[in-house]
């Protein structure tokens, strides 16, 4: 009897899982929560470095009717949709190439890495170099084979700046791509590629009919995570172009950031950051709803 | 089944020589760049050889760059005073989330990740009148408070299910015993981790290495506490970069993350995709 007690308090102390968890949960609280909280409400605000006042929708006004915001919005969805599936999709080939059984296969697969563990404001001074118009590689080559006349500055043109910093960007987030897509690969049941192998499918075959559809789910995941950390990538273009030429790779985090802590605008740069936000959570709730769909339909089979 | 042709071979070979160049190109050129003598580097028309290598660059950088071994310094106990902060929050809610059971756990471990949605861009605004009320601006607090906030929750997540994996039978051995449970996880559960911590430990590590850019710009303007990434980026600014030595500075700035790395690797990866597969 006693023995049986003692078990009950042993599972079922609500009070103190709850203690354990407080201090990580209050540090959120206080660091995350409520910062995001009191960005709504600085949003109604004319707030500065001077004071603040409540100022209603204003901020919101100004910023729907301005034709630049469309246009930060609207760059930012075209940044990502290129970042994004050239991520995907440079992610899926090479998860392909070093899931294939060939001499020096551990070597690569480690060799991929490098862009995402090294801080991403010292990988972006590389990129500094390498796009550099006179004396960078990409020029040098391109001057070399005659495909540039001379010197070509690629941080410097508006749309040659746009495609420069999704390269560096696809760059930083291709081998997390990679590395789930080919964990996933290797997770894929073996008899079912021997079984196929048996009934004389083609190589290709195997790679359509099986290893496509079993990572389908991660490939969607990686999908949806890889939009948000696009969409909340800062650092990239902040390093390259801080936004420019003349506007060119302002996407909206660079926006909330100029608005906030160049022109120290709070108000401004909330009323951005709540439009983000609201992206976000859209985003978040649109992973989850697939996330419980792809989970029931595995259940079901 | 997995014998490939010659053909087939060559194609796998070139393709991952292709991709591998794309992922690797900036460091090599980076590391080439910082062997050649600055003239060479600032030739026209553009060469890509040089004769007169040397390292040359990385004894100089130390005088253009007349902090940069603060910086190194500042970048390593950052990382450090993030990554144990970081642990010592995790370690009581990952053991809570692995053994027990309680109202709103899933609800409140989905809120804990969706931390990871916000990017500190866009918390920027509140958070630096948060750190200027606890006068914590220009310090190195400045950078560690909301460093730790955003490595926590893949923390948790990291270190549940490394929990998850250790048998419950010892504990409830301990618990009869009459062991109480902050005994059992101070006493049994943290040791027996300790594989799992240090994996977590280093997730955090590099996690926190590689942000300190955005938070040094935003709340640090004090040159002495600055962490390399942001001590580099203030010499982007100059009319003439010395970039050879740009390159030095920044590859011995990356050089202790890639080692921490290399050696871990497999864990790392390991503990970061183990969860995303068995979804």
């Amino acid at each position: 009897m006693i023995f049986k007690n003692k078990l009950n308090t042993y599972n079922s102390s609500i009070f103190l899982a709850y203690a354990l968890i407080a201090p990580a949960a209050i540090y959120i609280l206080c660091i995350v929560a409520w910062p995001l909280v009191e960005t709504i409400r600085l949003s109604f605000t004319n707030s500065s470095l001077a004071g603040e006042e409540y100022v209603g929708f204003e901020n919101y006004e100004r910023m729907l009717e301005s034709k630049k915001f469309h246009k930060i919005v609207f760059r930012t969805f075209l940044w990502m949709f290129f970042s994004v599936s050239l991520k995907l999709i440079i992610g899926l080939i090479g998860a392909v190439l070093l899931n294939a059984n060939v001499f020096g296969k551990s070597a690569f697969r480690v060799l991929v890495m490098p862009p995402w563990v090294v801080p991403i404001a010292i990988g972006m001074l590389g990129w500094l170099w390498l796009y550099n118009g006179y004396f960078g590689i990409i020029a040098g080559i391109g001057m070399k084979t005659g495909i540039l006349d001379g010197p070509y500055g690629f941080l410097a043109y508006k749309t040659s700046a746009f495609i420069s910093t999704v390269i560096a960007d696809v760059w930083v987030g291709t081998p997390m791509v990679t590395v789930f897509f080919l964990a996933a690969m290797q997770g894929v049941p073996k008899d079912l590629y021997e079984a196929a192998y048996c009934d004389g499918a083609s190589k290709w075959s195997r790679f359509y009919k099986i290893t496509l559809p079993s990572i389908t789910p991660v490939i969607v995941t990686m999908a949806l995570l890889s939009a948000i950390w696009t969409f909340n990538s800062f650092e990239i273009i902040w390093i390259l172009t801080e936004g420019g030429p003349r506007g060119a790779t302002t996407t909206l985090i660079i926006d909330t950031y100029k608005q906030a802590l160049g022109n120290y605008k709070f108000g401004r740069g909330a009323a951005r950051a709540v439009v983000v936000m609201i992206l976000l959570t859209l985003f978040a709730g649109f992973y989850l709803s697939l996330l419980i769909k792809i989970n029931k339909k595995v259940a079901n089979e | 089944m997995n014998k490939y042709n010659i053909f087939e071979k060559i194609l796998i070979y070139f393709g991952v020589f292709v991709f591998l160049t794309f992922m690797l190109l900036p460091f090599v050129e980076m590391f080439y760049a910082s062997l050649r003598p600055l003239d060479h580097l600032f030739r026209s028309p553009y060469q890509f050889y040089s004769d007169d290598l040397s390292f040359w660059a990385y004894k100089e950088m130390w005088k253009t760059v007349p902090m940069l071994g603060r910086y190194i310094f500042n970048s390593f106990f950052l990382a450090s005073c993030v990554a144990i902060i970081t642990l010592l929050f995790v370690i009581p809610a990952a053991y809570s989330y692995a053994r027990f059971n309680f109202p709103a756990k899933n609800l409140s471990l989905y809120l804990f990740l969706a931390v990871n949605m916000f990017s500190g861009a866009v918390l920027l605004i509140p958070l630096y009148k948060v750190l200027r009320t606890l006068g914590l601006l220009n310090s190195y607090q400045a950078m560690i408070v909301p460093g730790v906030a955003f490595l926590i929750p893949t923390a948790i997540w990291l270190l549940k299910s490394y929990f998850e994996k250790i048998p419950i039978e010892l504990e409830e051995a301990a618990f009869m015993d009459g062991a109480s449970r902050i005994q059992i996880l101070r006493h049994i559960i943290t040791p027996l981790s300790a594989p799992g911590l240090a994996v977590v430990g280093i997730y955090a590590f590099i996690g926190a290495y590689a942000q300190q850019f955005l938070f040094a710009i935003s709340f640090n303007h004090v040159k002495e506490y600055m962490p390399i990434p942001a001590g580099l980026y203030e010499f982007i600014g100059y009319q003439s970069i010395k970039w050879n030595e740009m390159m030095a500075a920044s590859l011995i700035g990356i050089t202790p993350v890639l080692l921490v790395f290399l050696f871990l690797q497999k864990y790392i990866v390991e503990g970061l995709t183990a969860g995303a597969v068995k979804n």
